[in-house]
């Protein structure tokens, strides 16, 4: 590619009509997506097979291979899109490139096999827009992964970007400033703080340089939707980050990004090289006499360096610790000068802002959040992917019409929102029994609430009226085998590794809570329990020098109001409902045995004993709980009971086990 | 990019390469250190007091920086490098049976490198592939939707392959 510096925003122009011209006369443009998910289910041998296919009919001129980033159904990977068309192909495997070829492209035939069927109504869905998946999200941010190559900054341009930086560079900085704020943007990250007053404190603070920084530190795990942007469309991000310096009046900018997500690393920097070599980063940005350039910093993967003070301390080389905040780091950040810090997805708004007006961005949403919002849906839900919905949709159309309900036909017990420390969680609490616990421990009025709390308007401020976060977008569906004990000890594992030990709350606080959380879920739980971990809770809520051990009692305290039966449960009865906790369960095969003898083999202690085509049994002492043997059996004849029981219901199990001659396994998953 | 893979580098020589491409910037040093990592699998110690002596930063600070993040590892890695995904999409599908199971099949434990220097085991907070979970990856090549018996057969793959492995990895200092 030979790049020519633009000179002016007419080059730019000029440039985009040629492309966009280029673009129009190809035919027909397979697209291949190859976000993380698909990478990781082999698309790159399809990418492969494509190429031949396409070399081998002589169609390699006609038909252009793009490799794209994340196209956001995840589940269905890896994904092809054959446009102008929109033809939608899923789980395409690297024998299926020649037949698509053959019979799509020359043919002009639809591979049925390969299309989408949806699961309720047992229909094939030939277009993309047309799966109930995309059919409810609304892509503003997403517009452009499915059509651009994340490594071409031709195709960015042809569909139309970098033309917000055109239009922001001929508008007063002060001007661009008061489009965000009456945009009424609020920052993705998780805290929802609006992003125009942030840029006024910025643009006013004194003190030069100023510094403009991207948070790609997305360390919650369960959370994609920031790495896909990267992956897919880094150019918006700078664009975004462009826009933001001119308007704060800074000229450095740094991107901080994990470590763990090398292809957004790799991408991101050919998006900057790119950019500098088309002089839309650089000296004198396309004439208009503004400098801006930006410097990719990689992360040590540390999930407090997500805090913004962390970050630049991370940033400046050092421990990534975070201080207090009594100067605000728009006033004294990266050292110690005016540093305005937003989140990938922040920044990916402001193109978005700018080219559609404040006014129009600003009637998407709800009254206090504008916009859409990227969700990463995942957990024990149909559809598992990226979803870009407008802010005020339900969470019942995102999880049932979008995600597809839960896996399985198992019973939708409850949703994560928020990360580990955002954790919180939203359930069903028309069900009585959570109601009852609810209004017993005054929670709720008893005639309140009875609506489900599926049916609540998702934006930053109805979730924190409902005891939950927006946080950075992670979804996690969890079902009737999830132990809400057990997922509080967890992410309390996750933040005890994670915290940076630098004030005592949060170091020694969830420590102490997470000993107290594992001795309920190994049977040593007393009932003062509880109230002790609400109090603690409290405490690092008060008392924590940063939000990472202000927030990190959210997944025990949401639990403990929520699922207060199931804590109870542990503690009393010694019991775990949902068969997780090891201590608290053992494994038995009831009488649903076919005598298959799969279970025999994975078991790591020979503690299955049985032959063929008879009932097999479990020797209690030998089983260490390990689950194996529940993992394989397709008849679901292993059954996890309160620890002691599994004798018992063995032998119950004998005495009506009868041999079959043939059963169906149970269709699973 | 500078390619370092060469195996008659001796220490100096890589470590000056790697910190005059970051051109021994104090703020790159954690780039520094992966780059290090990278090239030897681990910080080793006397790859440590190079850096110091290089960037002219106390030896102190780098230290802090090498074991305050999660990705660092003073100590040697085994060949085939095995990590499991205990994000909370893979936790809720169970990657805990599957943690169990690599603990048992290689008779290591999370964070421990076998004895005989062959296999290394660890757990990442999120990959991002949630669709795939619960998700392993042996050597940077993803295993998706794991079960005990995918384990074992992945396990046995890499125990009879490890001279295939051995030819892309370069040599230990």
């Amino acid at each position: 590619m030979t790049a020519q510096r633009l000179a002016s925003a007419a080059e730019l122009e000029k440039l985009r009509e040629k492309l966009v011209r280029q673009r129009q006369e190809e035919k027909t443009i397979i697209t291949v997506c190859a976000g993380t998910g698909c990478l990781a289910c082999g698309c790159e041998a399809v990418s492969a097979a494509f190429h031949d296919a396409l070399a081998k009919s002589r169609l390699d001129r006609d038909v252009e291979l793009k490799i794209t980033g994340c196209h956001g159904f995840c589940e269905r990977g890896p994904l092809i899109v054959i446009h102008p068309q929109g033809i939608f192909y899923q789980r395409v495997k690297p024998a299926d490139a020649a037949i698509i070829v053959d019979q799509t492209i020359k043919a002009e035939q639809l591979v049925n096999r390969l299309l989408y069927r949806d699961p309720l109504t047992k229909q094939t869905i030939v277009h993309e827009k047309d799966i109930p998946f995309y059919r409810k999200q609304m892509r503003l941010i997403f517009s452009k992964n499915g059509f651009m190559d994340p490594t071409s900054i031709n195709d960015y341009i042809a569909l139309g970007g970098y033309t917000a930086l055109v239009k922001a560079l001929k508008m007063k900085p002060e001007e661009i400033v008061q489009e965000v704020v009456a945009s009424g943007l609020r920052g993705r990250g998780g805290g929802g703080y609006p992003t125009g007053k942030k840029w006024i404190s910025c643009r006013k603070a004194k003190g030069t340089p100023k510094y403009v920084i991207c948070n790609a530190d997305e360390g919650d795990p369960g959370a994609f939707m920031d790495r896909s942007l990267l992956e897919g469309n880094p150019h918006s991000v700078i664009e975004g980050m462009i826009i933001g310096a001119y308007a704060i009046g800074s000229n450095d900018g740094f991107v901080y990004v994990r470590n763990e997500y090398p292809l957004a690393v790799k991408n991101l920097t050919i998006a900057i090289q790119a950019a500098r070599e088309y002089g839309l980063l650089g000296k004198n940005l396309l004439g208009s006499g503004f400098s801006f350039d930006v410097d990719v910093s990689r992360g040590g993967g540390a999930f407090v360096c997500g805090e913004s003070t962390a970050l630049m301390a991370s940033l400046e080389g050092k421990i990534g610790e975070p201080r207090a905040k009594y100067i605000h780091t728009v006033e004294a950040g990266l050292w110690d000068k005016p540093s305005n810090l937003n989140n990938v997805e922040t920044w990916a708004n402001v193109p978005v802002i700018i080219e559609l007006g404040a006014a129009n961005y600003a009637k998407i949403g709800t009254a206090g959040s504008k916009g859409t919002k990227v969700f990463a849906l995942t957990g024990k839900v149909n559809n598992t992917g990226l979803v870009e919905v407008p802010m005020g949709i339900t969470l019942r159309e995102i999880l049932y019409d979008i995600g597809g309900g839960v896996r399985g036909h198992k019973r939708f017990k409850a949703v994560q929102t928020g990360g580990p420390s955002g954790g919180t969680l939203i359930v069903e609490t028309s069900e009585p029994k959570i109601h009852d616990s609810l209004v017993a421990h005054g929670d709720i009025r008893e005639d309140e609430n009875v609506v489900s709390l599926l049916d609540l308007p998702v934006d930053f401020d109805e979730l924190s009226r409902a005891g939950s976060m927006m946080g950075s977008g992670g979804m996690i569906v969890m079902d009737e085998d999830s132990c809400m004990v057990d997922v509080a000890k967890y992410f309390l594992t996750f933040l005890q590794e994670e915290s940076c030990g630098k004030c005592l709350p949060c170091r020694e606080g969830i420590r102490t809570m997470l000993g107290i959380l594992t001795g309920i879920c190994e049977g040593r739980g007393m009932m003062e329990d509880i109230a002790l971990l609400e109090e603690l809770g409290q405490v690092l809520i008060d008392t924590s020098l940063c939000q990472l051990g202000g927030s990190a009692p959210n997944p025990i305290l949401s639990t403990i109001r929520y699922f207060r039966q199931e804590y109870i449960a542990h503690i009393v009865d010694k019991r775990c409902p949902a068969g997780v906790c090891k201590a608290l369960v053992s494994h038995a095969i009831s009488e649903k045995c076919t005598g298959c003898h799969a279970c025999s083999k994975p078991c790591p202690t020979n503690a299955i004993a049985g032959v063929s085509k008879m009932l097999h049994y479990i020797i209690q002492d030998k089983c260490i709980q390990c689950g194996a043997c529940y993992q394989i059996c397709k008849y679901n004849a292993i059954v996890r009971v309160k620890r002691g029981e599994g004798e018992a219901v063995q032998k119950r199990a004998a005495q009506v086990w009868q041999p079959k001659a043939k059963r169906d396994p149970v269709a699973v998953g | 990019m500078t390619t370092l893979v060469e195996n008659n580098y001796d220490l100096a020589e890589a470590i000056d390469n790697i910190v005059n491409k970051y051109e021994a910037k104090p703020t790159a040093l954690i780039m520094i250190l992966q780059d290090v990592q990278k090239h030897y699998r681990y910080l080793p110690l006397d790859a440590l007091r190079l850096v110091a002596k290089k960037m002219d930063l106390p030896l102190a600070q780098i230290f802090g920086v090498a074991t305050f993040y999660r990705s660092f590892s003073l100590k040697p890695k085994g060949k085939n490098h095995i990590c499991v995904c205990t994000g909370t999409a893979c936790h809720v599908r169970q990657a805990s049976v599957i943690v169990d199971r690599l603990e048992t099949s290689l008779g290591i434990k999370i964070g421990q490198t076998s004895l005989d220097n062959e296999f290394s085991l660890e757990t990442v907070n999120c990959l991002g592939a949630c669709a795939l979970g619960p998700l392993v990856t042996a050597n940077e090549a993803y295993h998706g939707n794991m079960t005990v018996t995918k384990v074992d057969r992945m396990v046995d793959a890499l125990k009879g392959r490890e001279s295939d492995v051995e030819t892309d990895e370069e040599e230990e200092s």
